[in-house]
């Protein structure tokens, strides 16, 4: 097979946003976070994903603000360089290469050209050894600056980049390594080593798990591994220092931080419960319970308003100084493993997985948004390590979206294994899915394998289970009691010689069910449960089925442990044809006859796309990724391509996406596509709608309007009108309805935004003095229409406003000029 | 930030049978009134008449009870013998009955001696009946005789001996005067028309017919004899309708209910079993001998039945008036408008709006575990009227508790009036299908770490050895089961593959490990 190029891999899905500590902005407007090799801008105030700063080649490991300039952002990378970023623009204003893995970045107002690294000892990385070195920054124009003057400051550093902190005013840096706490003094050169014993008779467990340091203050507090904070003072005098203890977490603190003023402590750890000490007073505290995932870091802004915490379950949440939670960003939740499949829920087409310990997280693939969390074991989430806790090991959709089905389980270790069977139906008023039948002993074992029919009018539901049964469960008339009931029970139970099934699935059109026992599949009449044949082809057991669809209808596909990938005619009940390949996944497409094959063979996993009923593989990619592909989904596409191209085809009507072992979401994306998103990403425009809300906009305008109303005896320039309307309808067309003021208020501003005035004079004064920030990105866009119109239309308040522009700003009116405006001329002649 | 999650109590069915409408009504009876009569209560009878009194034929006397009293509004002793089949008139002025010697005789109901004695019979005579002209007597001796009497001039009319064997089953029809049906030990029931002074209908039962009995519309027959119920079509020429077979001893009366016609059945197994009108079974009454005779007043006011011990036990009808007198005692709640206060209240345009956060209500238990106390949440639990009354209520707690793995926290550290009630409710509910895996966990857990001071207790060393007793007997009856199971497995075997499939749908869930949980559990207080 020929290797197209223009089908490549993507990475796609929100990678984590909680490895490092979130960074609130001065101006508290921003928060960013790393997410890949991406450095994410949201908003603290609508949660929206504003931009991202693009340009590192690796996963960026730390991002800290630029101590000289708060609307700088310094972020390192694990691919050796250290960019530094204005963030609100999104623009890198400089690269300094380090050379080496970067691995947490620290700066310090007193050191100003100085940044502080923990990079990775270059002997070998199985000992994980880490060096704190500070680099000193080059001054230079260029954008691109090498950083050669480095020096180590210590080499006794932890992995674990909160285990490091700067005192008071930058004086000093304390470093915890397992039991030992290292104060350097930068003004004495001297490094102070203070170290406890690992355990004592109460069975405490004293490794150091984070470290923070008071702002003012000289004093260090440290998290332990066993709940302990302590609070070390007096430690400038090598053998004087005393520390006091302070016990309430159960388990590891994972991090700390002062507020900026020092009054406060805050804590967090596994329990998801941020606690708040107040600095002096060490016993009065404050809780905040159940945030969601175990905390991993906290960081406070620096006028001490909000507080951020990021969560094991990728999530950040933006806390008020008031204790209120006012925000919360959420990722594509990735827990340790993804135990259901991943599904397509037919009514939102967003994909469906585990989430949440306990729920279904809904995220759409095609936002990049985490829509909701559907709690499937409605219990309180114990936050203990270690607790045996009920996982959502199975769901499946109906065809229609009308139902839901789950298998949560517990005691995957013990004996006594729990599992609930559960049965949601779609609530068409609240658009959510309510439980309809909870089934406590469905079997006597472990669910296996769990679908649905396929077929409109009736819905079925079949598992089957290590208790060598499976069972058909449909909902409706209990026989006994003679009513309609909307409950589901069981309606046939089937067995084939005490074998354990492994797998059962419907045909396209549900007139056939397909339940392997082992080595054997057997086919099944779901209308009268006569058992109408059975296909064996031994060895192995059967791993994975699925039936073809469409014109491959009479197609049965299955792959063996024994790699081998065969397929049944089951007309003639035969064995079509067969193939030698460690098949790890077949997943086939419900809106084409394709079916995918991804095989894992020596460290890389091929993808194969055929028809059941050719022998030849429509396409084929070798090496997709290094690690095993166990879940895979096709998603239907909104509008399908339409490219000719045989290798590209099957992409045309829905994209493939799949799981890896390590968490990683991919999918395969064309060429064509990526020229539509590209050329969608040129027309969006950028605006900087995030302290002033597009509510704050409209209602603003509509004052500016009135105003206008009151002095309509002026001649008003029609220019700015002009724009002044198409604005108002692009950003009624733009922003959300939820968000929109009174129709009644809208309606006459936009039924002013049509009025013209042939007199085109003069501006009105009152009016640029009420215009406020959005002032300027409104003349640039006038700017646009006058360049569009006429050239020899000399505007005076463009001249203002030019010389104004940043090399940025130039840089975007270039490309901006650019884009095609015919539209606008188009709406001009229109009017009279 | 989420709210805390309250324990989830899970409501799970009781096995067995399922509520029905009918069962629902068979239900509604107060608790039986017993009446100690002086041998065998042969024959009950309700008097069609108003007061709807009932004559109760026992041992040498026939005794007339009103509905609602316990002593007899009158009675008739004048026998020398066993009196039989005491039955009233259409109109409820006379009462006839049949006896050990013979004779028949015709009472008044207000008098005291007989207006009428027919001779004739040389056999004790079971049943006797009025036709529904009301001037004649039909009955049936064990001389194989069936004899019809003019009641003014007290002779014999006619004699029918068709049967073999004893008559012991008579039912005159009330549409047709000259229609009777007969029912006998020689396993036949004969239907006979006295114009043409002959059978003219002949069904075979199969086994000896203790009853027969017409339905109004007179177009089904039910026979009763051996443990066969059969409904037969007198107007498809006496074709069998259905046989049932829900008793297992011979089945000795039948009645119909006034309401819907249903069947009932009464037989020497003590049940008495109400039918639908799909003749499933529908109800089923327990007495506490073998029954005997059975009637039900019109409109089911009353079920009567009188058993072998000589004991007549009445049912009476629950009505809403007896409800109502309970209910009024009770003190009423505060009024619903009380609950509804404020919360209708619609806000107009220019009030400022300020919300309050909905106050989330939690169980006592609730909030002690959202406080992570683990003992006193088991404590509530266990406080005698939730354990009493909501059982399903502390075994959820405990259920939680196990899942958050601080049970054995929860259990640990109780003195011995606590440890009583746990031991207590382990005992009532370990065996409940619905509780017994928690529960059993539970115990194990009381066991482990009780050990070293279990002997310090004479109370608790007594109910674990209860305990043990119970679990032992348990575990033998599991596999018990267990070797039914076995036994039913190669007998479906070896029918078709299909009846096995559709048989092990009902088969218990479990069963298997369960047994192998209680047996371990009862091997570890053995131990002890």
């Amino acid at each position: 097979m020929v290797e197209t190029s223009d089908i490549r891999v993507v990475r796609c899905g929100g990678s984590k946003v909680n490895l490092t500590p979130p960074i609130i902005s001065s101006d508290s407007r921003f928060v960013l976070c790393t997410s890949g090799d991406l450095v994410k801008v949201y908003s603290t105030r609508t949660e929206e994903w504003l931009h991202s700063l693009q340009g590192h080649t690796n996963q960026v490991t730390g991002i800290t603000l630029n101590p000289a300039n708060h609307l700088q952002v310094y972020s390192c990378s694990v691919d050796g360089t250290v960019k530094l970023w204005d963030f609100i623009d999104g623009i890198l204003i400089k690269t300094f290469v380090i050379g080496c893995p970067l691995f947490a970045i620290y700066v310090s107002e007193k050191h100003t050209g100085v940044l502080f690294l923990h990079v990775s000892m270059a002997t070998d990385s199985k000992n994980e050894c880490f060096q704190l070195v500070s680099v000193h920054l080059p001054k230079s124009a260029e954008q691109e600056v090498e950083a050669k003057e480095m020096s180590a400051v210590s080499s006794h550093i932890s992995k674990n980049p909160s285990c490091t902190a700067f005192g008071r005013g930058g004086e000093y840096i304390a470093f915890a390594r397992h039991l030992q706490l290292n104060v350097y003094f930068f003004r004495k050169q001297k490094t102070y080593s203070f170290s406890l014993k690992a355990t004592d008779k109460k069975g405490a467990k004293n490794a150091f798990t984070c470290i923070a340091c008071h702002p003012t203050d000289d004093c260090i507090a440290t998290g332990h591994e066993d709940g302990k904070i302590r609070l070390w003072r007096n430690f400038i005098h090598k053998k004087e220092y005393t520390y006091s203890t302070q016990h309430w977490h159960h388990n590891a603190v994972n991090t700390l931080c002062f507020t900026p003023e020092g009054t406060h402590l805050l804590s967090g750890g596994i329990e998801s419960v941020l606690v708040q000490w107040q600095y002096g007073a060490d016993n009065r505290k404050e809780f905040l319970p159940r945030l969601g995932g175990s905390i991993l870091h906290i960081s406070a802004s620096s006028d001490g308003q909000l507080f951020c915490t990021s969560h094991s379950d990728n999530k950040i949440t933006v806390i008020e100084s008031s204790f209120k939670v006012c925000g919360v960003i959420q990722g594509l939740v990735k827990g340790d493993a993804v135990l259901t499949d991943l599904m397509i829920d037919p009514r939102s087409k967003a994909l469906v997985l585990n989430g949440k310990p306990g729920h279904l997280q809904f995220y759409s693939l095609l936002r990049d948004k985490h829509l909701y969390n559907l709690d499937i074991v409605q219990q309180e989430y114990i936050y203990e390590a270690g607790l045996d806790q009920f996982e959502v090991v199975k769901a499946a959709f109906d065809i229609k979206g009308s139902w839901l089905a789950t298998v949560e389980e517990r005691g995957k270790k013990s004996s006594d294994l729990e599992f609930f069977l559960k049965l949601w139906a779609f609530d068409e008023r609240t658009q959510s899915f309510v439980l309809n039948t909870t089934i406590t002993a469905a079997h006597t074992d472990r669910i296996i394998s769990m679908c649905f029919s396929s077929s409109e009018e009736t819905t079925m539901l079949v598992t089957a289970a290590e208790d060598s049964q499976f069972k058909a469960w449909c909902q409706g008339a209990d026989a006994d009691t003679q009513q309609d009931q909307n409950f589901w029970s069981c309606d046939f139970v089937g067995s084939y010689h005490k074998l354990n099934p492994t797998n059962c699935s419907f045909s396209a059109d549900s007139s056939l069910l397909a339940v392997s026992f082992q080595e054997v599949i057997t086919i099944w009449s779901p209308d009268t449960w006569e058992m109408l044949t059975t296909l064996c082809q031994p060895p192995g057991v059967i791993r994975d089925l699925c039936f073809g669809r469409l014109s491959c209808s009479k197609y049965l596909l299955g792959t063996t442990t024994k790699n081998l990938l065969c397929c049944w005619n089951l007309l003639t009940c035969e064995l079509e044809w067969s193939t030698s390949v460690d098949v790890s996944k077949l997943q086939p497409d419900p809106f084409s006859e394709n079916v995918a094959a991804f095989s894992y063979q020596s460290k890389h996993t091929d993808l194969f796309v055929f028809k059941p009923s050719e022998p030849r593989p429509l396409f084929t990619n070798k090496n997709v990724c290094s690690e095993k592909v166990h879940r895979a989904v096709f998603v239907p596409r909104e509008e399908p391509l339409n490219s000719c191209d045989e290798s590209t085809q099957w992409l045309n009507r829905s994209q493939l996406y799949f799981l890896t072992q390590n968490m990683d979401l991919l999918t395969f994306s064309t060429a064509t596509e990526e020229d539509r998103m590209l050329s969608s990403s040129k027309q969006l425009v950028i605006d900087d709608s995030v302290a002033v809300t597009p509510f704050y906009l409209l209602l603003g305008k509509h004052r500016q309007q009135q105003q206008k109303l009151n002095t309509q005896s002026h001649p008003v320039s029609d220019k700015p009108q002009q724009t002044q309307g198409s604005v108002t309808i692009k950003e009624l067309l733009h922003t959300p309805a939820h968000v929109l003021p009174a129709a009644s208020v809208l309606c006459s501003m936009f039924v002013n935004s049509f009025l013209i005035s042939n007199t085109g004079v003069q501006q009105d004064p009152l009016r640029e003095e009420m215009d406020s920030e959005k002032e300027e990105e409104d003349s640039e866009e006038e700017m646009e229409a006058c360049d569009s119109q006429q050239e020899l239309r000399a505007q005076g308040s463009v001249d203002e406003v030019t010389p104004k522009l940043s090399k940025a700003q130039e840089r975007e009116l270039k490309r901006v000029r650019k884009t095609d405006f015919s539209w606008m001329a188009g709406l001009i002649d229109s009017k009279p | 930030m989420a709210s805390f999650k309250p324990t989830k109590v899970q409501f799970l069915p009781k096995l067995g049978e399922k509520v029905t409408e009918d069962t629902l009504y068979w239900k509604n009876y107060k608790s039986p009134v017993q009446i100690k009569e002086f041998g065998a209560v042969t024959k009950i009878d309700f008097s069609p008449l108003a007061p709807h009194n009932y004559a109760v034929t026992a041992s040498t006397r026939i005794h007339v009870y009103g509905l609602h009293s316990q002593e007899p509004i009158r009675s008739f002793t004048r026998f020398r013998d066993t009196a039989y089949g005491g039955s009233f008139r259409g109109d409820g002025k006379l009462l006839v009955a049949g006896s050990e010697e013979g004779l028949i005789r015709l009472f008044d109901i207000c008098g005291r001696v007989a207006l009428r004695q027919f001779t004739g019979h040389s056999k004790a005579v079971h049943v006797t009946s009025f036709l529904s002209d009301g001037f004649r007597v039909v009955s049936g001796s064990d001389d194989l005789t069936c004899r019809v009497w003019d009641v003014p001039s007290a002779v014999e009319l006619s004699s029918i001996t068709e049967h073999t064997d004893y008559i012991r089953a008579l039912a005159p029809s009330k549409l047709n005067p000259d229609l009777f049906v007969t029912g006998s030990y020689d396993h036949t029931v004969k239907v006979f028309d006295m114009r043409s002074g002959s059978s003219v209908m002949t069904m075979q039962h199969g086994h000896p017919v203790e009853c027969v009995l017409l339905y109004p519309s007179e177009a089904l027959l039910v026979s009763t004899g051996g443990r066969y119920v059969k409904i037969w079509d007198l107007l498809k020429g006496g074709q069998e309708l259905v046989s049932l077979k829900n008793h297992h001893k011979t089945v000795t009366c039948a009645c119909l209910s006034s309401v819907g016609n249903k069947l009932l059945t009464g037989s020497l197994d003590r049940h008495v079993k109400v039918y639908n009108s799909s003749y499933k079974v529908v109800h089923n009454f327990d007495c506490d001998a073998s029954i005997l005779s059975m009637a039900v007043a019109p409109d089911d006011e009353v079920v009567a039945v009188g058993m072998t011990n000589g004991v007549l036990s009445v049912r009476h009808r629950k009505h809403k008036k007896d409800k109502e007198t309970l209910t009024s005692r009770r003190r009423r709640g505060p009024s619903y408008r009380v609950f509804v206060k404020g919360k209708n209240f619609v806000p107009r345009q220019d009030d400022f709006l300020v919300s309050k956060p909905v106050k989330q209500y939690l169980r006592k238990y609730d909030k002690q575990l959202k406080s992570f106390e683990v003992s006193k949440a088991l404590d509530t639990a266990l406080q005698m009227w939730t354990r009493t009354s909501k059982p399903e209520v502390t075994v959820a707690v405990i259920i939680e508790l196990n899942r958050r793995g601080t049970l054995k926290n929860a259990l640990a550290g109780r003195n011995e009036e606590s440890l009583t009630k746990i031991l207590n409710f382990l005992l009532k509910h370990i065996f409940d299908p619905r509780f017994s895996r928690p529960l059993l966990t539970v115990g194990d857990i009381v066991l482990d770490l009780y050990r070293q001071v279990l002997h310090q207790s004479p109370v608790v060393e007594r109910q674990l050895q209860r305990l043990m007793e119970v679990l032992g007997r348990e575990a033998e009856l599991q596999q018990e089961l267990l070797q039914v199971l076995g036994i039913l497995d190669t007998l479906f075997a070896s029918l078709t593959p299909r009846k096995e499939v559709l048989w092990e749908e009902h088969c218990p869930m479990s069963l298997n490990n369960h047994c192998v949980s209680v047996s371990s559990v009862s091997a570890d207080v053995c131990r002890i």
